[in-house]
């Protein structure tokens, strides 16, 4: 223990699946600019090594659509941050590629957005639950970001995979909100809004980037959402445990 | 009695014999466990989540086949990949421990090789198939190595293959426990929110369960090992509160009783990590706990062994005799009890005094 460690708050332990590009991205860089201690998941080894290396975050190289990946991203979070106070439910699959009517949609496009978008969330905030609930416990707050969509209110045409996943996703958030208020853990929704990534890029390709947000602005208002619902942080006592 | 044979953590016809301070027994459904607690009483529970303790690997000097158990660590820190761990020859926990073949002979230097991770063995622990071994790499290339290669540590009664999710409890979070904290399959977040309308606390602490049978009885005799566990300073004040408005303490399992107890053995209850090293059993004086929910257990087991700290002889011989004759399955995914410490064994007050 140093000496002005009493006065030094102790760094927020968040958890982001999908940091190597887009907002996810984003977050994880603005974060560890805040001093946060980040974990987050990736598919490509390769992106999750570099992206480890810029920022100084723990890689874990994994697919959220996975059920048999989901406990090893849990094992691995919970070692790299000694707990956690934040999970960021980032990680999206756009279904068909190019956006498809539903009536054109291939089963598996549908169901692979849905293992992304709701079921893969789903399972990591359980696998984390026990994290989380501890954190609320010992008074430092717990909350979970699931990233939202105006297609999980709208009905675009051709965004039906996506839209459907993230409707569930939002109804999800909701309910797990109000039966998790007792346990001190919030569970938000939160759509980012249009954003320059390349999700958007995939799905609308002649887009102009320069009428679109900037993930970093995405970023700092989703940071600010956070810590607006999570308590003042408490400092860091010199030898608290 | 029988072992519970399906990994299912809360079967709907899970059982719990109640045994009173007065040494009364009574059988109730286990899912209503809250409803034998009164307010103002506190529940303590073990948070750790299980690691995949079993690695099937090669011992290098002699390209021999063997399996080892992760079985103990000295901390709970992430930058410790320095482990006790018990060898076995190669095989699997298809076959019963007491019949696994011997592991290759270990010496100190020798690498082991287990899918993706190096070990190397620092010491052989006065045993031939007891070691000290590091893991060579970043802690967190050694987590996920771990995390990709280990499976969960089985025992040949249960014949399906377990996964992760089969041994975390739903309240698991950080991953140190080398077996389950089986006594917390009875929690579930229902479970919790019961507690609370019913006005009882809940906290938790971290224990790192170690392994419970080796199969080789000069090391079983060995067990538990020492665990190091982790108080939060939360919790230390839940149970000061519980104290303050006369609660009684419930420990959910034998790990949360030895934290517990090993930290209050000066008579207060610090936070903190520490390593619990002592044994419990009959004439362990109980400075925190009042009454503890376990898995049924054997006879002869350092669980039963516990036990005795709560009741005494008769009261245990009479509740294993109820526990057989009412046909409760044993091991972790078994049937449970709830003993209340003894009226005889006096008041806390009177024992701090």
């Amino acid at each position: 223990m140093t000496l002005h460690s009493h006065i030094r708050p102790a760094p927020l332990r968040v958890a982001i699946t999908g940091g190597t590009s887009g907002l996810g991205l984003a977050l994880l860089r603005a974060l560890r600019r805040g001093g946060a201690k980040v974990a987050f998941v990736a598919r490509t080894p390769g992106a999750v090594a570099a992206v480890a290396a810029e920022t100084g975050a723990t890689g874990i190289v994994a697919d959220v659509a996975s059920k048999h990946d989901i406990h090893p991203i849990a094992l691995q979070v919970n070692a790299a941050l000694g707990g956690l106070d934040v999970l960021i439910n980032n990680a999206s699959d756009l279904g068909p590629t190019p956006l498809a009517l539903l009536a054109d949609t291939d089963c598996e496009d549908l169901e692979r957005a849905l293992a992304t978008n709701l079921v893969g969330p789903f399972r990591l905030t359980k696998a984390l639950l026990g994290a989380l609930a501890a954190s609320a416990r010992e008074g430092r707050g717990a909350v979970v970001v699931n990233i939202s969509s105006d297609a999980a209110v709208s009905p675009y045409e051709t965004w039906g995979a996506y839209g459907a996943s993230k409707a569930g996703l939002k109804h999800l958030s909701a309910i797990w909100d109000v039966e998790l208020a007792d346990e001190g853990v919030r569970v938000l929704s939160i759509d980012p809004g249009d954003m320059d990534t390349p999700l958007h890029a995939a799905a609308i390709p002649g887009a102009d980037p320069s009428q679109l947000k900037r993930p970093e602005t995405a970023a700092e208002e989703i940071i600010a959402a956070i810590r607006a619902v999570l308590p003042a942080r408490a400092p860091a006592r010199a030898g608290a445990p | 009695m029988t072992p519970a044979v399906e990994p299912v953590q809360r079967p709907p016809g899970a059982r719990l014999l109640v045994v009173g301070a007065d040494g009364a027994l009574r059988h109730a459904r286990r899912s209503d466990w809250p409803h034998e607690l009164a307010p103002g009483d506190l529940v303590v529970a073990n948070d750790a989540a299980t690691l995949p303790a079993s690695l099937t690997g090669v011992h290098e000097p002699t390209g021999a086949g063997l399996e080892a158990r992760l079985a103990a660590r000295r901390t709970l820190g992430p930058g410790d990949v320095t482990f006790t761990a018990v060898l076995f020859g190669a095989g699997d926990y298809r076959t019963p421990t007491e019949r696994r073949r011997p592991p290759p002979a270990a010496q100190p230097g020798d690498a082991l090789t287990f899918g993706p991770l190096t070990a190397c063995i620092q010491a052989v622990l006065e045993h031939p198939r007891l070691v000290r071994l590091t893991f060579e790499g970043e802690p967190a290339a050694v987590w996920a190595g771990i995390a990709a290669h280990g499976a969960p540590v089985q025992y040949a009664y249960m014949a399906p293959r377990l996964a992760l999710w089969d041994v975390w409890t739903p309240i698991a979070g950080p991953p140190v426990a080398f077996e389950p904290p089986s006594a917390g399959f009875a929690l579930d977040w229902a479970g919790l929110r019961e507690l609370r309308w019913q006005g009882v606390d809940f906290a938790t602490l971290t224990h790192a369960a170690g392994l419970s049978s080796t199969g080789d009885p000069a090391l079983d005799a060995r067990l538990p090992l020492p665990e190091a566990y982790r108080i939060p300073a939360s919790t230390v004040a839940a149970v000061a509160s519980a104290r303050a408005r006369g609660g009684r303490v419930i420990a959910v399992g034998t790990t949360v009783t030895r934290a517990l107890e090993h930290a209050a053995r000066r008579g207060w209850l610090p936070a903190g990590e520490g390593l619990a090293d002592q044994r419990l059993g009959p004439g362990t004086p109980l400075r925190i706990v009042d009454a503890i929910l376990s898995g049924a257990h054997e006879p002869g087991s350092s669980h039963y062994e516990l036990l005795g700290a709560f009741a005494d002889p008769p009261v245990l011989r009479g509740a294993d005799a109820a526990l057989q004759h009412a046909g409760y399955r044993t091991h972790e995914f078994g049937d449970s009890v709830l003993v209340w410490r003894s009226a005889s064994r006096g008041t806390r007050a009177r024992r701090a005094a």
